[in-house]
């Protein structure tokens, strides 16, 4: 598959989004609202969540099913309001010392006049630094879409898994053939480019883990998700909070 | 000659040459030796504007200043001492027409790369002190800058000194593509264990701060101040009027705006930005 191909996959209309990740994975999720500052960001939806005999805090961009829930949902593309959400949430979590786990889809974080007005640049600004020293583990998953700042803003963790055809992008590639080619219809060559695979960004060490969509029988995928978070999440117990947070740091450190 | 005095402006941007016809005639100016103001449109000597930090003497409006002015125009005198400056950008990904462009930023700013990093004192207090260079790509992100801002913070970490931040970028750059964007969480982390050590981290967001740059260090320093009339964003203008198919407010993400939404602390202009940042520095001296 080209680099385009997984674009067009992680875009289609009929993949799964988040809230079919949720249900599938975990054994209850109790929904949780609001940023008390502002409002409540329908494209960020967060809560607590069961795996087992584990609490965790679930983060993630939902960008809706029916034409009417997508609107709702503004397509998965959050305000301040819902990066300010995410970080009440993982305050939260790390209070109760419970590992946050993120599903990552979105096109961007939103581009609009509400938006700027309520800060969008410094809201995603404070998650980085914020969840670079979260004390509990962090967990990212790209299911998608990776829109650049407004993937990473929920995506500062210890590890990053990437569904097989999902993204993660600085640009999309419509944007970046436009800026630089002023040619949209290049898109294709501009997905190339910009190493935005899986496959590109595990072996540029962004990603830690490509998991497999089982030819599309996701209800496989999520149960691999299962045993596989719960892994994630005993192993990471077992480490020394300073620790943790030390080959946080350094996972990104390293990249230059 | 006589052609371009009939042709009307097409748009705001493009210079209307009343201006110029205003001019006595017997005035002949080589043009490199004046500037066209964007703000005001007129015509200063370009050796005014350099005298005045750039800043155009009839309207107040603070045209771009390059890294090495504005080091100079709030260093104490020789006080500066560069840290890195050979570091210039590779091409990770072996993107197209890259290295061209690396070239040809080099070339355009006279700088390896889009940020300046260095230590320095500022009316007596030292400091740490990075400047982005906005003729280098646009002041954008690449690999390099985000790994000098980085090592500055670190050192700043190690040594106890404050940091004193000038920003310009249009943002991430795409020709590194991921490795780009991931200079905001390290740069992040970065700026996260300063702060938590007591450091004092002070930004001047200059035009234009944009884009991964905008979300992440420029927006995190604990005491924010901006050149008037400066344009900082997360998404430029351009890029919000093309998603949303509307007009926008004025003033929308310009200094102003954002002072009175609450996302920074002061707007300071040129000729007072040595005082004020010697005056914030001396307030948070441990010593």
């Amino acid at each position: 598959m080209n680099a385009k191909d997984h674009v067009a996959a992680a875009r289609a209309k009929d993949r799964p989004t988040a809230a079919k990740y949720i249900k599938g994975i975990f054994d209850e999720f109790t929904e949780l609202h609001g940023d008390r500052c502002f409002g409540d960001d329908p494209a960020m939806v967060g809560g607590v969540a069961r795996l087992g005999q584990s609490y965790v805090t679930v983060i993630a961009q939902e960008k809706g099913t029916t034409t009417r829930e997508r609107a709702g949902r503004n397509f998965g593309s959050a305000h301040p309001e819902g990066y300010r959400k995410a970080l009440r949430l993982m305050k939260q979590a790390e209070k109760f010392g419970r590992p946050v786990i993120t599903f990552v889809d979105t096109a961007g974080a939103f581009c609009g006049i509400g938006a700027e007005e309520r800060g969008q640049g410094q809201a995603i600004a404070s998650n980085l630094m914020e969840m670079m020293m979260l004390r509990v583990p962090v967990l990212a998953i790209f299911i998608g879409e990776g829109g650049s700042g407004g993937a990473l803003g929920i995506a500062v963790a210890d590890q990053v898994w990437m569904l097989e055809n999902a993204f993660y992008s600085v640009i999309s590639p419509e944007g970046c053939a436009s800026i630089l080619w002023k040619d949209p219809a290049r898109a294709a060559e501009a997905a190339e480019c910009l190493k935005l695979t899986a496959e590109d960004l595990t072996d540029l060490s962004v990603a830690e883990q490509i998991i497999s969509e089982h030819e599309g029988n996701f209800e496989k995928t999520f149960a691999f998700l299962k045993e596989a978070i719960g892994s994630f999440i005993a192993e990471k117990q077992q480490i020394p909070v300073e620790e943790l947070l030390r080959e946080r740091y350094d996972k990104f450190r390293k990249i230059q | 000659m006589i052609k371009g005095l009939f042709k009307k402006p097409k748009n705001d941007l493009e210079p209307s040459v009343a201006g110029r016809i205003d001019k006595p005639a017997e005035v002949n100016i080589p043009h490199e030796l004046c500037t066209v103001c964007p703000g005001c449109k007129k015509s200063v000597f370009s050796s005014d504007l350099q005298e005045n930090d750039c800043v155009c003497p009839n309207c107040g409006k603070h045209l771009r200043l390059n890294t090495r002015q504005r080091i100079h125009m709030i260093a104490d005198p020789d006080s500066f001492r560069e840290f890195w400056a050979d570091m210039s950008g590779s091409d990770p990904l072996g993107f197209p027409d890259y290295e061209e462009k690396l070239r040809a930023a080099e070339l355009a700013s006279r700088e390896a790369e889009s940020v300046v990093t260095g230590t320095v004192r500022i009316g007596k207090n030292p400091a740490a002190l990075f400047v982005m260079e906005p003729a280098f790509m646009m002041g954008s992100m690449g690999t390099v800058t985000g790994e000098k801002i980085t090592r500055l913070f670190e050192y700043a970490t190690e040594k106890g000194l404050p940091v004193v931040g000038f920003t310009a970028s249009g943002g991430a750059r795409m020709q590194e593509g991921m490795l780009s964007l991931m200079q905001m969480a390290k740069t992040s982390g970065a700026v996260k264990r300063f702060s938590d050590a007591g450091g004092f981290y002070l930004a001047v967001l200059t035009d234009p701060t944009t884009g991964g740059v905008t979300a992440s260090f420029a927006m995190e320093a604990d005491v924010i101040a901006a050149e008037p009339d400066a344009l900082i964003c997360f998404a430029g203008p351009r890029v919000i009027e093309q998603t949303i198919r509307q007009k926008l407010p004025p003033g929308l993400g310009r200094a102003e705006s954002l002072l009175k939404n609450g996302f920074i602390d002061k707007i300071v202009p040129r000729r007072e930005q040595k005082k004020f940042i010697a005056r914030m520095l001396r307030a948070h001296r441990k010593d």
